[in-house]
């Protein structure tokens, strides 16, 4: 039997490399399509259906702008709209604060336990959101702080801050490390180093990690639902809480402003990275 | 010889005022000494080097008299007051660093302008300033640009205008042409020394590379494992070095190791660790005794070379040509002696046709071409 195997296999090399050049190119563009098509096929059923003059989303009744009239005129969906940027933007602001001083704080001192810190504040990217949220919860009971809209907040800047300490900290170790040096030689404080040379520098990252922590907090349905109190209700969660009783036309209208608004971010923060590259570029 | 010259000029150089002073001064980072009880002393307008290997403790001496670096023992000092407890932006001396370290998100002009906006000049104050800096590294049509618009060489002169702008009493250069290729290397070089002459100015140069340090310096400190172990005039070094590793490390040399044999009123005698009787010329201010270890540094370029024995009593060896390198404008050979040493013969490239591989030869070198240094 040893043998006959190498044989079979040299016989099936043959077939392969000979049949190779052509399949190969359709095999990934078939894959490609299919992929694709399953990634944004839900995508596009729900666009089409936020357009349908029908409630019940079996059939199709004709155009229609009418769910998307209905949103702005509902005032809870409103309310928790507000209420979700409310805290997308507190979260983002502080996170962008307090991220930005804990990448240049890491990034110039020495001491100890400094990689154990590192590795625990990207803790909250990684570890599930579910734990965290329960874990928050169980914290917050455990202290006996009241749910609100400031706990909401608060674990929101949890995540936020991880993420947008990441992207700062790689802008960092792309800086010239002597650039504050720089500054102190010319006469320069180093308050005033830090902030026209170090943050001006820093911006760039800085705003690329805030529209991401952004996208992500308006998103959050779970850390948000654990460590709501009562009246702080996000969109997630709204939008939520009328789906158990069936998809409504208005909500499909609601998810494509969403995923419009998301898109449009996210593509804000690629074009901020993409024309930062270009400059460094040159 | 060379070490009354140097202190003659010392204190000729104390009379006229020094820039920087450095006393004894040490450096530990974590257990690890980086700098060992440097004595310097520069002076007013002076072209000082301060050349070693990486590793050898020369940028912290630079970064010491930035202030970015504190001595943990020792004292700096700068036009004759003490640099302790003054922060690097309260001191009278500017950097040019090894990466330029250019602000990116400013222009050409807003760069050059930074230190004299800090002290607090308004745009029309400044402006002639800036313009007569931008001039002088010849970068004014590119004020308006973004550093990253702009080619190595030209980010090294904007990081110079943006220095020599607050008019420094003292400029130092971290590796200034480190990252610029050879050819580009030799212009800066001809230009650093033009405005050094143009401006007067104290230039402190950290450089790994000797022919750099050579080429540009009034002075030189070789520094090698945290401390200085000579200062002196590059023809000094170069013809003088007073220990191997400098002999070494300046150019190119034959180091043999061996000790005294024989005092003689020609020279001394030395015999090498594989034999070899040399004759070197005696060392003025050194007078070592028989058995004691001696190094005897020969340039190659003053060794000779024939085919046929020389009619020289000493320092003539035969051996084996092993190795011919044809550099253009010189040939360089490798001959190991009888003994078993290695001698390398640096000759001017003359024409005519070269032994191979393998032929015996003699190499020869006068009694004045034979350096004798404490091993």
């Amino acid at each position: 039997m040893s043998a006959i195997q190498p044989n079979l296999d040299s016989q099936e090399d043959i077939v392969e490399t000979m049949a190779t050049p052509k399949l190969r190119i359709s095999w990934q563009g078939a894959f490609s399509t299919v992929m694709y098509f399953l990634m944004y096929l839900p995508i596009l059923v729900l666009t089409v259906y936020s357009f349908n003059e029908s409630p019940y989303s079996a059939g199709w009744k004709g155009f229609t702008w009418r769910w998307y009239g209905q949103l702005f005129g509902d005032t809870r969906i409103l309310t928790a709209l507000r209420t979700s940027l409310a805290v997308a933007l507190l979260a983002v602001g502080l996170s962008a604060v307090l991220g930005t001083m804990m990448s240049v704080g890491l990034s110039r001192y020495k001491f100890r336990g400094k990689k154990l810190y590192l590795g625990m504040s990207y803790l909250p990217t990684i570890v599930p959101d579910i734990a965290m949220a329960v874990a928050t919860l169980v914290f917050l009971a455990a202290l006996a702080i009241p749910l609100s809209l400031w706990t909401i907040i608060a674990a929101h800047v949890v995540f936020c801050l991880a993420y947008i300490a990441i992207v700062v900290s790689t802008r960092l170790a792309d800086l010239d490390p002597h650039l504050e040096e720089a500054a102190l030689d010319l006469g320069a404080t180093p308050v005033q180093s830090f902030f026209k040379v170090l943050l001006p520098q820093l911006a760039p990252g800085i705003l690329s990690g805030c529209l991401l922590a952004f996208v992500l907090s308006l998103d959050d349905f779970l850390i948000s639902s654990f460590t709501a109190g009562s009246g702080a209700t996000t969109l997630p969660m709204e939008i939520f809480s009328r789906i158990r009783t069936g998809v409504k036309p208005d909500v499909n209208a609601l998810s494509v402003l969403l995923i419009l608004f998301s898109g449009a971010i996210a593509f804000a923060g690629e074009y901020v990275r993409y024309r930062n590259q270009a400059k460094k570029a040159g | 010889m060379s070490q009354t010259t140097l202190q003659s000029q010392t204190v000729a150089l104390t009379e006229t005022g020094s820039d920087v002073e450095l006393r004894k001064v040490f450096k530990v980072f974590n257990g690890e000494t980086a700098v060992r009880g440097v004595d310097l002393t520069i002076g007013q307008g002076e072209f000082f080097s301060i050349l070693g290997p990486s590793g050898c403790g020369k940028t912290t001496t630079l970064r010491l008299i930035a202030g970015f670096e504190t001595p943990s023992a020792g004292e700096v000092l700068v036009r004759g007051q003490s640099m302790l407890n003054v922060p690097p932006n309260q001191r009278p001396v500017n950097t040019v660093f090894q990466s330029y370290a250019l602000f990116g998100h400013m222009t050409i002009w807003d760069n050059v302008a930074f230190g004299l906006k800090i002290k607090g000049l308004t745009k029309a104050e400044l402006e002639g300033q800036v313009r007569e800096a931008l001039v002088l590294v010849k970068m004014e049509s590119f004020a308006r640009r973004y550093p990253a618009q702009l080619s190595g060489g030209q980010r090294q002169r904007v990081a110079l205008a943006r220095a020599l702008v607050n008019r420094p009493a003292v400029l130092l250069l971290d590796e200034p042409l480190g990252a610029l290729d050879l050819k580009l290397r030799k212009e800066m070089q001809m230009e650093l020394s033009s405005l050094h002459r143009e401006l007067g100015m104290t230039f402190v140069m950290v450089t790994h590379d000797q022919e750099e340090a050579l080429s540009l310096s009034d002075r030189i400190a070789v520094m090698n494992e945290g401390r200085v172990e000579q200062v002196g005039t590059p023809s000094e070094i170069y013809e003088a070095p007073r220990s191997p590793f400098i002999a070494d490390f300046i150019g190119e040399t034959n180091l043999l190791r061996g000790r005294l044999a024989q005092v003689d009123r020609e020279g001394w005698q030395v015999e090498t660790d594989h034999g070899s009787p040399i004759m070197v010329r005696p060392v003025a201010d050194w007078q070592p005794g028989r058995g004691d270890a001696i190094a005897v540094s020969v340039r190659p370029e003053k060794v000779g070379l024939s085919l046929y024995p020389p009619e020289v009593k000493v320092n003539c060896f035969e051996g084996e040509l092993q190795n011919i390198m044809y550099l253009g404008t010189h040939v360089h050979y490798a001959v190991e002696l009888r003994s078993g040493e290695k001698i390398t013969v640096m000759q001017v490239n003359t024409g005519g046709e070269m032994p191979t591989v393998s032929t015996q030869v003699y190499v020869h070198w006068s009694t004045q071409d034979g350096l004798a240094m404490p091993a």
